[in-house]
């Protein structure tokens, strides 16, 4: 669905998940203003094999639903897809809300890098405790919403958690939100070199660390709340890696052993709250 | 509100219906007639009447339309472009804060060239808080690329909605037809309720699925100038269409033979044909030059005006009124009232001791009716 050779960065994890967008039918695109803009072309090149409609950051899911209203109304068959960071998720957060509320027909994926990357690396809601942005220079004080739970309280028809490092577990999420009709919600980790500060290559090994130190934690709302294959194991503490070996990234240099063990308090209250639901 | 009704023939001889409507109620007529595929809008006085009635229509099957309740003006403006983008017939419609909320929105429907028609119930901004009508929130539209149409009463409500569809369709420029609040949206007057069919959606573009395409991506270089240009140019040049078809840009009233001239828009107009009628008696040659719309601004006609002119506002820029300084900009020097700010409506015997100030060579540069 992306053709090689775009705009993004090296070692990007927004394309990585992008090319999962293969996995859906007939999409067409609604993109705010963030890395994705950047990503999916400059006029008068375009990097996307579906139509994209950029549109203005909390514009996303108005725009969307009137697609999709549209479409519905003069009997075109499609799946119109609201691809944001959290930036957008931020700053749209009342529309996101109201057309969850409504069940627009609409697939919404919410690529998570954990800052506002394409003005510089500014604290967003995401942004995980202490981390280090342009405008938390000392580590953000507040703690990281988990906008996916938020979503599920909107008794939506599907919503799931994915990351970049299990590709295959978000393949399947894709293709599985994108056959149900009615508001769909996925919230991928996007881990992101520059903004994370850690080397291009170890995309992939970083979210891979979120996961298995259960920092980042995969599962799917269908009906029914099932922890994901990836992240099954690491419900038990016991098996998780030592959170240090994925915060070892720019952003987290200056954390100390305290903190670090606040951290993996906040882990296991946020494991704590997600198995209530399970 | 509907009283008696009875059909006969426009003198045009066009099928309608006579009825007395609020100038709401009569852009929710029109808006019935165009037959919309796709209605969002949130809920502002004095305009929610319009929605309100649009709502009760779709949902007693009398309009078959997808009627979106979104949270937000800024929300009800993206989804009639997100479905305008997808081809269909769109209406919204907002007053004061909302279109300040939705102003965003308002900038990327006309540079998307959309065709979009919006009613307005003017209103003033805040603040403080007033719900009663102004131009403030109106002329805030002025600098996006948008056609904008002030209609005088109800029937010119109903006129100019329908009117805007079609408009809008053919220039692909986003159409806004203004309304006072209150003195015209809450206020009933017989309206000649044409039954008219109302062509197919027309539009630029549209996107569909499959097709590899993108709208509206970073533009750099010439390729956004050459946008914004385009848009100046169409909108310059729907004068022509609007003089030829959709009753034109001014009214000229008892302009013929006229030294005098106010130049005033919107439902206040009225009042100031009145007070010429007036001054007429006494035997001023004062006419009015209504201006019907203020984008495209109606250059040509205001170049035409006598010598002695008075240009009387409903919002002002710094402490001259916004229309003062655009009739200003055509070379065309002027004194200016401004009036009926947040709601303060000057009578008929006001804006008379006023014009007759004006005759008298004794109004200031510029005087607020206060």
């Amino acid at each position: 669905m992306i053709l090689p050779g775009n705009t993004s960065c090296q070692g990007c994890p927004i394309a990585m998940a992008m090319r999962c967008l293969d996995e859906i039918e007939n999409p067409v695109l609604v993109i705010p203003a963030g890395c994705s803009t950047v990503i999916a072309g400059l006029h008068p090149k375009s990097a996307m094999k579906c139509p994209v409609v950029h549109v203005p950051f909390a514009s996303t899911h108005s725009v969307a639903c009137g697609l999709s209203e549209a479409y519905r109304k003069l009997g075109v068959d499609t799946t119109v897809v609201a691809w944001m960071g959290d930036g957008a998720a931020d700053i749209g957060f009342a529309t996101l809300s109201a057309s969850a509320t409504r069940r627009d027909d609409i697939l919404t994926v919410v690529v998570d890098n954990e800052a506002y990357m394409n003005t510089g690396t500014q604290a967003s809601l995401s942004t995980f405790w202490k981390a280090k942005t342009t405008t938390s220079p000392r580590g953000k004080t507040e703690e990281k919403r988990n906008l996916a739970l938020v979503m599920l309280a909107h008794k939506v028809d599907y919503v799931a958690t994915a990351s970049v490092g299990y590709i295959r577990d978000l393949r399947r999420k894709f293709r599985t939100a994108g056959k149900k009709d009615g508001f769909r919600f996925i919230h991928v980790h996007t881990p992101c070199p520059p903004g994370w500060r850690f080397p291009s290559e170890k995309t992939i090994e970083v979210a891979r660390k979120a996961v298995m130190s259960g920092a980042w934690i995969l599962w799917e709302y269908d009906g029914k709340l099932r922890i994901s294959p990836p992240s099954e194991k690491y419900a038990d503490k016991s098996k998780r890696i030592p959170l240090k070996d994925y915060l070892n990234q720019g952003r987290f240099a200056h954390l100390s052993e305290e903190d670090i063990q606040e951290i993996e308090r906040k882990i296991d209250k946020e494991w704590d709250l997600l198995l209530k639901f399970s | 509100m509907s009283g008696s009704m009875h059909a006969e023939s426009d003198c045009d001889g066009t099928r309608g219906m006579r009825k007395l409507l609020t100038s709401n109620e009569a852009v929710a007529e029109a808006v019935k007639l165009a037959k919309p595929d796709v209605i969002a809008a949130y809920p502002i006085t004095p305009q929610s009447p319009i929605v309100e009635k649009l709502s009760e229509m779709v949902e007693n099957g009398e309009l078959d339309s997808r009627f979106v309740r979104v949270e937000s003006e800024h929300s009800a403006m993206g989804v009639v472009i997100g479905a305008a983008t997808a081809g269909a017939r769109v209406f919204t419609a907002t007053s004061s804060h909302g279109l300040a909320y939705m102003y965003e929105m308002c900038w990327w429907a006309a540079g998307s060239r959309l065709p979009i028609v919006m009613a307005l119930a003017a209103r003033s901004i805040g603040a403080p808080w007033n719900i009663h009508g102004d131009h403030l929130d109106l002329i805030t539209l002025r600098d996006l690329g948008w056609i904008i149409s002030v209609a005088e009463n109800a029937q010119e409500a109903f006129d100019m909605t329908l009117n805007a569809f079609l408009l809008s369709e053919e220039v692909n420029i986003p159409v806004a037809v203004a309304i006072d609040g209150f003195t015209m949206s809450h206020t009933a007057e017989v309206v000649n309720v044409r039954q008219v069919d109302i062509p197919l959606r027309k539009q630029a573009y549209r996107i569909l699925p499959e097709m590899e395409v993108a709208l509206n991506a970073v533009a750099f270089g010439d390729a956004r100038m050459l946008a914004r240009y385009d848009l100046a140019k169409d909108l310059e040049e729907s004068a022509s269409s609007i003089e030829e078809k959709y009753g034109g840009l001014v009214e000229r009233y008892r302009l013929e033979d006229a030294e005098y001239a106010v130049v005033v828009t919107g439902g206040l107009s009225g009042d100031v044909k009145d007070a010429v009628d007036m001054l007429r008696k006494e035997g001023v040659k004062i006419g009015v030059m209504r201006l019907r719309f203020i984008r495209p601004f109606p250059r040509k006609a205001v170049k035409e005006l006598p010598s002695q002119v008075l240009v009387v506002d409903r919002a002002n820029t710094d402490l001259r009124g916004v229309l003062s300084v655009e009739v200003a900009a055509c070379g065309v020097e002027n004194k200016n009232v401004v009036a009926g700010i947040g709601g303060k409506y000057p009578t008929v015997d006001e804006l008379y001791s006023c014009l007759k100030r004006f005759v008298d060579g004794k109004l200031s540069d510029v005087e607020w009716l206060i």
